[in-house]
């Protein structure tokens, strides 16, 4: 039964998905497992999208069905059942660049896989980056490009981030269109993801640490 | 409206009455490893082979962009012009993000090339214009500012009113300005591809700039890529661009089909040609 909602919703049948919810939370079940298989089956979705099985509305729509699922089990959630976050991750498409889409994608990812996301949307002034990291105490940056002038503002991001005092606080990772291995060491940063998935290795890796 | 862009032999005009303009957008590293890998060692020989082949495939125009991470582009952007200059007849569209690489290009461009690009961004307006005007170039005006891309017409519009009194007032033709409405992934918002055909009316009819568009982002992240593109350039062409920077082997047919439907290919000469050599595609080829 509770495999049921995680490969319903990860082949995407929301009807079916919801009916499921709606029958598991009659029959008094504990939401917090609900949730924890719809997640589950949210991360299928993101396997799937990144071993090019499914596209973007693909896991557009899973994160539509997911949000309708965590609106259906809200009320029943007590306090103290707030579900439990793996760590904090920052992420931002760096200042200059516009391009939104996989910056999208990791922060759904790592929201998903269990991060508290902190999304400083796009063309991200460094000061931003740094006050974010301060305020939040966060352990993990994700910083995202990709035209050609990402690259500078990436290596400015990290710059500013070690001159704040806080370079030993973060792990800082970076991604996007012309993204890599050499860019990321001009950067100064210490990984380079190739995708959302990645994303989410690296960020849990950190963490746990 | 018209718009003439040339190298030493060949002149292209973009407008109304005449067939879609096709610029080749091949020769541009972001995306493709292989030529980024190339571009980083100063090898262009691929810059070399896409130009030919994009020629061959009935690019009027060939975007030229060498950007990429470990690229001096004040260096490499010249070059790669230089050579395309040498290996095919058609006019380039100069790309860079960096004035100082447009400019070092500009200077061994011989004609009237298009430079790729101007948005509305304070810097770039102050940066790009006098040299579109020094040069005498024409130039593509990108409806970005300050604030980004605007997810509505009308504000894109303005963006476009903004673009056109600036490099007017710094003496440029509006002849000389193409707009590019921008495209986004229709896979991420539903709504992108419809702001962008309703932009270009308006923009049309309120300013009657030639419109080009990059079309191939409309289909980012979505699976069989070259049908997308060739409904988009043709609903495009329908709603009033003159110009598409495409992959022209790609979507050519899409564009032939539409210029004919749109009374801009008389007696179908250009459709028909097309139809033929594909019927013959070795002879043609030898």
């Amino acid at each position: 039964m509770a495999k049921d909602l995680v490969n319903t919703l990860a082949d995407l049948k929301e009807k079916e998905a919801l009916g499921m919810v709606q029958d598991r939370l009659s029959a008094g079940e504990d939401p917090l497992r609900i949730l924890d298989d719809a997640r589950r089956g949210v991360e299928i979705v993101g396997k799937r999208f990144s071993d090019e099985e499914y596209f973007i509305p693909d896991l557009v729509y899973s994160g539509e069905i997911l949000k309708q699922i965590t609106d259906m089990v809200k009320p029943k959630l007590t306090k103290a059942a707030e579900v439990k976050r793996l760590g904090k991750v920052v992420v931002g498409t760096v200042a200059g660049d516009i391009h939104d889409i996989g910056k999208d994608i990791v922060v759904f990812m790592l929201d998903v896989t269990g991060f508290e996301v902190f999304d400083l949307g796009i063309d991200v002034p460094v000061q931003k980056f740094v006050d974010k990291i301060k305020e939040t105490g966060s352990g993990v940056v994700g910083l995202s490009g990709f035209l050609t002038l990402a690259f500078q503002s990436m290596k400015d991001t990290v710059g500013a981030i070690e001159k704040a005092g806080l370079r030993n606080q973060v792990k800082i990772m970076i991604g996007g269109g012309q993204m890599d291995e050499q860019v990321r060491s001009f950067a100064g940063a210490d990984a380079y993801g190739k995708d959302a998935m990645d994303a989410v290795k690296l960020a849990k890796g950190w963490i746990r640490g | 409206m018209e718009t003439g862009i040339s190298s030493i032999t060949r002149e292209v005009i973009i407008g109304d009455g005449h067939p879609t303009a096709l610029i080749g957008e091949r020769i541009n590293p972001a995306g493709r490893k292989k030529l980024q890998e190339a571009l980083k060692r100063g090898d262009l020989e691929m810059v070399q082979r896409e130009a030919l082949s994009q020629a061959e495939a009935g690019a009027d125009i060939l975007d030229v962009s060498v950007g990429t991470f470990g690229v001096d582009e004040v260096k490499l952007l010249p070059e790669a012009v230089q050579l395309v200059i040498e290996t095919v007849d058609l006019p380039l569209c100069i790309d860079s993000a960096y004035p100082k690489a447009m400019e070092a290009a500009l200077k061994v461009y011989k004609g009237k090339p298009l430079v790729n690009s101007v948005t509305g961004e304070e810097h770039s307006l102050a940066r790009v214009l006098p040299l579109v005007k020094d040069y005498g170039a024409a130039v593509i005006g990108l409806v970005q500012d300050d604030e980004g891309i605007p997810k509505n017409s009308e504000r894109r519009l303005a963006i476009t009113r903004k673009i056109v009194e600036r490099a007017e007032s710094a003496g440029i033709s509006r002849r000389d300005i193409l707009i590019d409405c921008l495209t986004f992934a229709v896979g991420a918002d539903p709504t992108s591809g419809s702001i962008v055909i309703d932009t270009i009316r308006k923009i049309k009819a309120e300013l009657g700039v030639n419109l080009t568009l990059g079309a191939s982002n409309v289909s980012f992240g979505l699976p069989d890529r070259s049908l997308l593109n060739k409904a988009f350039v043709a609903m495009a062409i329908a709603a009033g661009v003159t110009c598409l920077i495409v992959d022209v082997a790609q979507v050519q047919s899409a564009v032939l089909a539409a210029d004919l439907i749109m009374g801009r290919d008389r007696r179908a000469r250009r459709y028909i040609e097309a139809y033929r050599q594909r019927q013959t595609p070795h002879e043609q080829k030898e």
